[in-house]
């Protein structure tokens, strides 16, 4: 009954996506305000009707109806409440029901927030969101439904797939998510402002807090991801160049360089058609990473069920998206007109070479990543791309891009005198002096390491000198930090995040040590200053698995640092083993140990020990960015009813814009 | 010209000749990095690199997998139902690595024919097949392609 009754909320669900897609966009072709004031109760009503269907799959998971497919294929009645409440978004068709409930929300939050929009704007973003919503939720309907049932109806299920049995995993695809569809709604504005014909500096302001926010949940959830895969899957990496992370990389990557763009739309009104690019591009490329997971056309760790049918909806829904939005671009970008030069050492061209480096980033991970499935689909052979293309065109593109951040923010907008900046040689140089002194409290030097140090020690002066010229004029002191605008703040902590970040990426690819070893029962090995003895593992039986627990006691110098209970599990319900590593996590490294295998008679077991030296400080680094976008979103700027958007005439006609 | 354009153009040059220099680099990087896969009778055939990475797939051979007690080592048998490539690793072979199921191996092949594997995929569903290996496996109308796929029989697990 529950289940019918969710899968009815769904149906209408679409019902009232259609009346917000279709009802306002005939108000604003017609000038009928009163279709256009349906757009937010139907927004609201559909995120309701969501939010109804969404609770009701998660009832039929806690009570263990095993009546639905999705829920007997997912679930187990001995998995823990936890996890079957996030067994609910586990696999393909419960996922996809999250995304359109996350859609859903961030329409709903459009409506709520956005009360210095004008209504004919709002109509018109919240009926372009409307149009999203109805390609999902019909994807959804005929494709995927997640309350399909199941006959006859099974005594147990099968079981959550183990790896996705874990706190992290349970948060990370909403995080995700969060940020994925997040960045429909700089899309929508941006579609919208086109619309309209009114890509000006108010459209980016509107834009703004809502693109710091999506690209902080994808910073978070790609960060948790990676977290995840560290302790969870990927025996001891935090990054595989995996075409699923790339495929969350690629749209993090074009959003970071649309929060640099809009800043300038924002105050120079300069840059628009670029903006509103990005924001079609950062949208398209989170589809596109929606089809690379659920498609099957990759061979990926991470593509889990898979199925060609939906790969073909999707991919000609991101056809249909791409092309529509491209086309109103190309018919709209002409007719825009910059009217604010900038000269070539300027703020602009810092930022515009950011938004080149950042894209062009994008552009070669995203040719590494789809190369493979163009061969095959061309018949050209089977390639895959290794990991050191990538790693290269990070550090490639990666080195200019921390070198403009350093500098970019002490420019001046518009124009700046060359002559001012050759002391900035003095930054640099002590940069590059720290970074040596660094590299030789490290076990070896290393090339690599010496450049990210040197950087990382660039952006953090030139941070901390951008941050003090508040100063300049007036005296530091607890008033005068209270004046300073939350967007400053939050441009100068995200920065220090990417020292954090560049800091950890450095020393963990730079020094890390590991070694697989075969140990008996009382044996020990010594690896950098670090003696981990093994003393025998013994079984276990946990809930829903049972296995094997090792004891490795990690001393340094005749002290104990660590007692390790590294597992492998073996769950009732699947024939697979599963690692659970023990991790000794500290603000300056992990000690890592991972069970592999007994071999002989003697009890000995393989082994994988690590030593990750600053690798905390890669998440700590995406933590600390999102903290900087959070602080900036909250700017009193973004909130003001501007007097440019709002003139006399505009009140008349609500759009202002010339008939 | 207006200074301005001039200006523009000069900005517009500067950044093409900085986009190319590193889609060069990109290029090379690319070329260097780019790994074909083969099955293992190509590799019997010779048609696979010496001395270059490259991938290998197929199914691991019953029977085949011999585990040092000494170290790590360990070593197995990849089939295309065909011909049987012989592969070692140094390394702890992932969870879902089992006999009769399908894997990726990447590495070289070393002097005796022997591929020397540094990486060793096998995926996280247990009705999994690499699709390069599925699809070099339908070529070959070989017993073994369809019992990859078992069954996954709920399991009457006793609760605690």
């Amino acid at each position: 009954m529950i289940v019918e009754f969710g899968q009815f909320a769904l149906i209408l669900a679409l019902i009232l996506a259609l009346i917000q897609a279709v009802l306002p966009l005939i108000g604003t072709l017609i000038n009928l305000p009163n279709l256009i004031l349906v757009a937010r109760p139907a927004a609201q009503a559909q995120f309701l009707a969501l939010v109804i269907s969404f609770a009701c799959l998660v009832y039929a998971f806690v009570i263990h109806d095993f009546s639905v497919a999705y829920v007997a294929n997912n679930s187990n009645t001995n998995l823990p409440l936890l996890y079957r409440v996030s067994a609910v978004w586990g696999a393909h068709e419960g996922s996809l029901l999250l995304w359109a409930l996350v859609l859903s929300l961030w329409t709903f939050a459009v409506t709520i927030f956005s009360r210095q929009v004008p209504p004919l704007m709002l109509a018109r973003v919240v009926s372009i969101m409307g149009w999203i919503s109805i390609g999902f939720l019909l994807f959804l309907i005929i494709t995927s439904n997640p309350f399909a049932r199941l006959f006859p109806v099974p005594a147990q299920g099968h079981d959550l797939n183990p790896l996705l049995q874990d706190f992290g995993l349970a948060i990370h695809p909403p995080m995700l998510y969060m940020g994925y569809v997040g960045l429909s709604v700089a899309f929508a504005f941006a579609i919208a402002a086109m619309w309209a014909n009114r890509l000006d500096s108010a459209w980016a302001r509107w834009s703004r807090p809502w693109t710091n926010i999506a690209w902080i949940f994808l910073t978070l959830g790609i960060a948790l991801g990676s977290w995840w895969a560290y302790y969870e899957l990927g025996w001891g990496g935090w990054w595989f160049w995996d075409p699923v992370e790339n495929a969350s990389f690629m749209p993090w990557l074009v959003a970071t360089a649309l929060i640099h763009s809009l800043a300038v739309t924002d105050k120079r009104s300069s840059f628009k058609a670029w903006t509103a690019l990005l924001a079609i591009f950062a949208f398209s490329l989170s589809l596109l990473g929606t089809f690379l997971v659920r498609s099957g056309v990759l061979t990926s760790v991470h593509a889990f069920a898979s199925d060609p049918e939906r790969g073909v909806f999707i991919l000609l829904f991101l056809l249909l998206v791409v092309g529509g939005s491209l086309t109103l671009f190309a018919m709209r970008a002409p007719l825009i007109k910059s009217h604010s030069q900038f000269s070539l050492l300027s703020r602009e061209t810092a930022l515009l070479l950011n938004n080149i480096f950042l894209v062009v980033l994008a552009i070669g991970i995203l040719a590494g990543t789809l190369f493979p499935i163009f061969t095959v689909a061309l018949n050209l052979g089977k390639y895959s791309v290794g990991f050191p293309f990538f790693n290269f065109i990070f550090v490639l593109l990666g080195t200019p891009l921390a070198l403009l951040l350093g500098f970019g923010q002490l420019l001046r907008w518009k124009k700046d005198r060359a002559r001012q900046h050759i002391t900035k040689l003095i930054p640099l140089a002590i940069s590059i002096l720290l970074a040596v002194a660094s590299v030789l409290m490290m076990s070896y030097f290393s090339f690599y390491a010496l450049l990210g140090m040197s950087l990382a020690w660039w952006m953090l002066i030139m941070t901390i000198t951008s941050f003090m010229q508040r100063f300049k004029n007036q005296p530091f002191s607890f008033s005068s930090l209270r004046k300073i605008p939350p967007s400053y703040y939050g441009t100068h902590i995200a920065h220090i995040g990417v020292v954090v970040f560049c800091v950890g990426i450095t020393l963990t690819s730079n020094y890390s040590s590991k070694k697989d070893v075969l140990l008996k029962p009382g044996e020990s090995y010594q690896m950098d200053g670090y003696r981990y003895k093994f003393n025998g593992a013994k079984q276990i039986t946990g809930p829903n698995y049972r296995g094997y627990e090792g004891d490795v006691v990690i001393t340094k110098n005749n002290t104990v640092i660590a007692n390790m209970k590294p597992q492998k599990r073996i769950y009732f319900s699947q024939q697979n083993p599963m690692t659970e590593a023990a991790i000794d996590a500290g603000f300056t490294r992990d000690l890592f140990v991972a069970l592999g295998e007994e071999r002989g008679q003697a009890g000995a077991w393989t082994l994988r020990l690590y030593y990750k030296p600053f690798i905390r400080w890669i998440w700590l680094g995406a933590i600390i960015m999102s903290l900087g976008g959070l602080v900036a979103s909250f700017d009193k700027r973004y909130r003001q009813k501007n007097k440019r958007t709002q003139t006399a005439a505009e009140k008349d006609r609500p759009d202002g814009e010339l008939a | 010209m207006h200074p301005a354009r001039a200006r523009r153009l000069k900005l517009v040059v500067i950044m093409l000749i900085g986009v190319f220099i590193a889609g060069g680099f990109a290029f090379l990087a690319f070329k260097e990095n780019l790994m074909l896969y083969f099955t293992p009778s190509e590799v019997a055939a010779g048609k696979a690199p010496t001395g270059q990475r490259f991938n290998i797939g197929g199914m691991v051979v019953d029977g085949s997998v011999i585990k040092s007690s000494q170290s790590v080592d360990v070593q197995f048998d990849v089939t295309d139902y065909d011909k049987t490539i012989r592969i070692k690793f140094a390394d702890i072979l992932p969870d879902l690595f089992r006999e009769g199921q399908a894997i990726i191996a990447k590495g070289k092949l070393n002097t005796e024919g022997v591929f020397i594997a540094d990486e060793v995929l096998a995926k996280h569903d247990e009705t999994y097949m690499p699709k390069e290996v599925a699809d070099s496996l339908k070529h070959k109308n070989k017993p073994g392609y369809d019992k990859t796929k078992p069954s996954p029989s709920p399991s009457p697990s006793p609760s605690p």
